[in-house]
């Protein structure tokens, strides 16, 4: 039965990608646009770019206030209790490195970070190296057979030593969501800053980061139909108080001498130079389109999709799913067959979809692999994608075979 | 320059090859005619790196010329990597460097392989032919 998606009008770039034979199945990686984002941007370009927080003229005051509001509705959205909670940087993997060099100051030699298994090399390797700059343990918990963080074994491993738990709330890979009520309370109570990775999870459902109990939360603009060059970082007010400063410049300092400065609190602190002032404005009107869709037929259009995806490749001989996907995607491989060839022939095809390790090497190390495929749903996708793509991977298989 | 007649024989078959079908047939049907590598020559230093598949280039010249060997884990990319070969066989190093690999892609309708976003390493194959050109 066709499943359409209602808001596929909404995004200009889905028609104009089908015009080129295109079916773009890859939003985890970056998604379209909606008409909303593109008349935000053009209505700021149109009608007078300013710098912001400096001007004192009307231009630099209409710009300040836009990007202000921003920070408003991204805090409504994470249901932050206050919008100075909110950092903008210029994408999450920038504000994870913020996190790494914010809190060095607050490590010795022997303390640990914990992280998973399943990271993205973003909320791995600038822990990594903080651990390797300060002499620290990086702890990496493990993950159960479904590609869930194993419960049992990390809260042995988080312990009074720990003095961050860095997690995803959705894997890139598995699409599976991590166990985070039990770790971020277990991480807290051992007196652990716990930082959740909300890259994917932030696309799928509303998540509240004061239910949720974290530090700080990180998404970026791009992967949640905003545009790019734009990242997120909330923080509760006492762990912000905590980070240092990290990098310098105009518009973060309160008072400077050629010899010394002192430096504004969070979020302007945190927002060295001029920020990506109509990113910025772009996110708060996507943050405004997305808040006017129906949550429930949202989320029961990409669930459906999404069992449609699991059933097509299970379906399928000698396709192995990895992990357990909950939502959003599904990473597989074919035996007997390299993945690098049934991408040749998908992108031969007109299908987007991602091939490799995505970002995530140690993970795909564990799993055995060298690569995967991987489908990724975005809520303008219908079933007639699916079924392009599925079409697609038969013939290829067919071909290959 | 006038072309080898391998090269000669793979444009035939791509020029008259229809047809994303018919294309990846005419590609498995060249990676399988490719020389084998011996398990020897499967070793890091000839590893091209920059692929999502393992990817080998075994070069040495002889008497000035250049003999290359090729292989991957991936079906499709030992097609390309056999049209390659194909076209650079026995060339000297300023051949070699004055050769638009590009372009003989392009002819063989198949230019979209070597974009860099491509992660199937074939332009990172070229990159290393041209590195081995412009040193010797
Ligand atoms: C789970 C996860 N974390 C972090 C990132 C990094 O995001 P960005 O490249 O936008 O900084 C990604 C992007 O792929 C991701 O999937």
């Amino acid at each position: 039965m066709f499943q359409p998606s209602p808001w596929r009008a909404d995004f200009p770039a889905i028609a104009a990608l089908q015009r080129q034979h295109q079916t773009y199945l890859d939003s985890a990686a970056t998604t379209q646009k909606p008409q909303a984002l593109l008349d935000a941007l053009s209505h700021y370009y149109g009608h007078g770019a300013a710098n912001v927080h400096r001007a004192q003229h009307l231009p630099g005051a209409l710009a300040t206030q836009a990007f202000e509001t921003s920070r408003d509705k991204v805090a409504a959205w994470l249901n932050a209790a206050d919008s100075r909670q909110i950092i903008f940087t210029h994408g999450a993997t920038s504000a994870l490195n913020l996190l790494a060099y914010g809190l060095e100051h607050r490590f010795e030699a022997g303390d640990e970070i914990a992280v998973s298994a399943l990271e993205h090399h973003a909320n791995l390797l600038p822990w990594q190296q903080l651990a390797r700059r300060r002499n620290l343990r990086l702890v990496v918990l493990p993950l159960d057979a479904d590609g869930r963080i194993d419960l049992d074994q990390a809260l042995q491993l988080i312990g009074p030593r720990t003095r961050v738990l860095a997690v995803s709330q959705l894997s890139n890979v598995l699409g599976t969501w991590q166990p985070l009520p039990a770790l971020l309370a277990h991480a807290r109570a051992q007196g652990a800053l716990t930082v959740v990775d909300g890259a994917q999870g932030v696309v799928h459902g509303r998540h509240d980061v004061q239910q949720l109990g974290c530090d700080f939360y990180v998404f970026s603009s791009h992967k949640l139909y905003g545009p790019e060059g734009v990242g997120v970082l909330y923080g509760r007010s006492q762990a912000l108080e905590r980070l240092h400063h990290w990098q310098f410049g105009g518009e973060m300092v309160q008072l400077a001498e050629y010899q010394s400065a002192s430096f504004r609190p969070a979020p302007l602190g945190f927002e060295a130079g001029t920020p990506p002032i109509a990113g910025v404005i772009g996110l708060g009107a996507t943050l405004d389109y997305l808040a006017s869709l129906d949550a429930q037929a949202l989320e029961a259009h990409e669930t459906s999709l999404h069992q449609h995806l699991l059933r097509g490749l299970r379906d399928r001989d000698g396709v192995r799913i990895l992990g357990k996907p909950q939502a959003a995607l599904a990473s597989f491989v074919i035996e007997g067959v390299h993945n690098a060839d049934i991408a040749h022939l998908l992108t031969e095809q007109g299908i987007a979809v991602r091939a490799g390790h995505h970002c995530a090497m140690p993970l795909l190390r564990d799993l055995g692999l060298e690569g995967a495929i991987r489908v990724s749903l975005g809520l303008y996708n219908d079933s007639d994608d699916l079924q392009r793509f599925f079409e697609a991977l038969d013939q290829g298989l067919e071909l290959l075979r | 320059m006038s072309l080898p007649d391998q090269a000669r024989q793979a444009l035939e078959a791509f020029e008259q090859g229809k047809g994303w079908e018919q294309r990846a047939r005419l590609l498995m049907q060249w990676g399988d005619r490719l020389e084998p590598l011996d398990e020897t020559e499967k070793t890091e230093a000839n590893r091209v790196h920059g692929c999502e598949s393992l990817v080998w280039l075994v070069a040495e010249q002889v008497e000035g010329l250049w003999r290359f060997k090729a292989s991957s884990d991936a079906r499709l990319l030992r097609g390309l990597l056999a049209l390659l070969l194909v076209r650079v066989q026995g060339l000297a190093s300023e051949e070699l460097a004055g050769l638009d690999l590009r372009e003989w892609f392009t002819q063989l309708g198949l230019e979209r392989q070597l974009s860099p976003s491509r992660s199937n390493g074939l332009h990172a194959v070229l990159q290393r032919m041209a590195e081995l050109a412009s040193n010797r």
